[in-house]
């Protein structure tokens, strides 16, 4: 397992964000963690990566409890997160940009093998041409298959992706998850916070549904989909929903 | 590329270089009272750019660096009979040592909250020294005249430290190109853009914010001490001036933080401006008043400053233009 998270709870003041939040990953696949708006997925994939520590429980990467440990401690044991809202570094140039990934993450690249590992991430999404831009000067597609090169230039060993098809066209979608695929294929491990269903079902080995902090659910894309919690959670009452659908 | 073949750091070093080499084949007393001012504040501005300009933490109190360094230089000297050169070294370890300290408090802050900091910082500073013993009180030290001779006279004294001074300012020139062309400036880089995302990214930014403030505070503590010694003597309100800390931060503004070349060009720009202002009857009382509508000009109209406005308007000669 690459990636262990076991009873994970988390709470801001009055609201708890997470509750016993359990599961584990095995390498090579491509988990979807799908869930309504405010379930907590970022929280989770915050307390992961080290944004904040849990109250509760423990997250054990690569056999190594990294729970609590700073977010730059947890990027150099071979983690690397894609931000759901995009963070470029604005000033910067886009090959810079990724090059602090490189410099940075698990490898530790000297600025020389950097910037050449840098061109290699923006060739594989397809951003080779902006490399000397500045970041600021994309546009929001171009900056998250920036923020995917960021992460792909620290080698991880585990990706996070926060929703790196929320703002996308459907022409940009498809492109996305081509790349995604490809990234699968050269054997990184990848968690994927997704909204659009489509997508990440037809993408993904394994999904987990969060709703209001708790894990409701595991498994395959179509065993995640019939399930009557899941559908709940998404659309209320399963039995109005079937008489919906019936109708 | 190697760093050392870049034409941008060529520019700046040789800018400086040849400025002092001007000054030593003249060999006039005035000219190098005039040059010693501009180099200090060449030093004083780009060794503030490390912090303000790569890191983005904009600090009010610069000069606190520059008056306790200088004064624990000073004391080295004249109380202690510490050789000037040695007696810098230790003005700027001492820097160093307190912006370790300082820094240890502060830099937790950010934005608005780090740059308030630093104000308190510079007043506690004064009101330390203006009170403490060993460093004379609000008198502050003098150095016995004999201190010269060791070094051919006073008059001999001003030279060599002139060319200290020189050579303390051509290094500042060289550790800003180096550290901005590093890994670790680029991981300052992104401290600047953006601090959690730089540290989700895998920069130890707490580590490195603070050697970036270390290096920052170590060469005005080595400036202050050359100054003070060339005056013959230190006090509180000398080396705690918070109108200096502010003029330093409009020379980096100036001549475009973040960039190599832009604190030289906006110290020797001000500096210049302000021999200007102050040597004009109807202006000399209104050189602050000045220097405060340059920094809101250039905030709101050329935020990159003088050396940012050049590389947008000739990006062809951005190699130059470091």
């Amino acid at each position: 397992m690459i990636l262990q998270v076991q009873e994970v709870s988390k709470r801001f003041g009055g609201l708890q964000a997470l509750t016993n939040v359990s599961f584990e990953m095995p390498e090579g696949q491509i988990m979807g963690l799908i869930g309504p708006n405010g379930a907590g997925k970022t929280t989770l994939f915050n307390v992961i990566n080290g944004v904040y520590p849990p109250e509760q429980g423990q997250v054990i990467f690569r056999g190594e409890k990294i729970t609590g440990l700073p977010s730059y401690e947890v990027a150099r044991r071979g983690l690397a997160r894609a931000h759901q809202v995009v963070r470029p570094l604005n000033d910067l140039t886009v090959r810079e940009n990724v090059m602090v990934g490189a410099c940075f993450g698990r490898e530790r690249h000297s600025r020389a093998s950097a910037a050449s590992l840098a061109d290699q991430a923006l060739a594989q999404v397809g951003l080779a041409d902006r490399a000397g831009q500045f970041a600021v000067s994309l546009n929001v597609a171009q900056k998250k298959r920036l923020e995917l090169a960021r992460a792909l230039a620290a080698r991880p060993y585990l990706l996070l992706l926060d929703e790196v098809l929320a703002g996308l066209n459907p022409s940009e979608i498809a492109g996305m998850m081509e790349t995604i695929r490809q990234i699968r294929d050269q054997g990184f491990t990848i968690l994927m916070i997704e909204h659009v269903m489509q997508a990440v079902m037809s993408i993904s080995d394994q999904i987990i549904v969060l709703d209001y902090g708790q894990l409701i659910a595991a498994g395959s894309p179509p065993e995640v989909a019939g399930n009557p919690q899941v559908i709940e959670a998404y659309l209320g009452d399963p039995d109005m929903t079937a008489r919906l659908l019936a109708e | 590329m190697h760093p050392w073949r870049q034409s941008g750091f060529w520019l700046s070093f040789l800018l400086v270089f040849l400025g002092g080499l001007i000054v030593l084949v003249a060999g006039q007393d005035t000219l190098r009272e005039q040059a010693f001012t501009v180099l200090m504040f060449i030093g004083l501005a780009s060794s503030l750019n490390i912090l303000m300009g790569y890191t983005g933490y904009v600090n009010f109190g610069h000069i606190v660096f520059f008056g306790l360094g200088g004064y624990f230089g000073f004391f080295l000297i004249s109380e202690m009979g510490w050789p000037l050169y040695l007696a810098a070294l230790g003005g700027g370890v001492l820097s160093a040592v307190i912006a370790l300290i300082i820094g240890a408090a502060v830099l937790r802050l950010r934005g608005a909250y780090f740059a308030l900091a630093t104000i308190g910082v510079n007043e506690a500073a004064r009101a330390f020294v203006s009170n403490f013993g060993p460093f004379g009180g609000p008198t502050g030290l003098y150095v016995n005249f004999s201190a010269y001779d060791r070094y051919g006279g006073a008059g001999e004294a001003l030279w060599i430290t002139f060319i200290l001074l020189w050579i303390i300012t051509l290094a500042v020139v060289a550790v800003s190109f180096l550290v901005k062309h590093s890994r670790f400036g680029l991981g300052l880089s992104a401290i600047r853009e953006d601090e959690d995302t730089a540290m989700v990214m895998g920069v130890k930014a707490p580590q490195d914010k603070t050697k970036a403030f270390l290096l920052s505070a170590f060469f005005p503590g080595l400036i202050g001490t050359l100054y003070f010694f060339k005056n013959g003597n230190v006090e509180p309100d000398d080396a705690f001036r918070f109108q200096m800390s502010l003029e330093i931060l409009v020379m980096v503004m100036l001549g475009g933080r973040g960039t190599l070349l832009g604190p030289v060009l906006g110290a020797f720009a001000y500096e210049r401006l302000r021999g200007f202002l102050l040597t004009t009857p109807v202006l000399k009382d209104l050189h602050l008043a000045l220097s405060g509508l340059i920094l809101l000009l250039i905030v709101l109209f050329v935020p990159g400053g003088g050396v940012g406005w050049l590389q947008e308007r000739l990006p062809r000669f951005r190699r130059w233009l470091e």
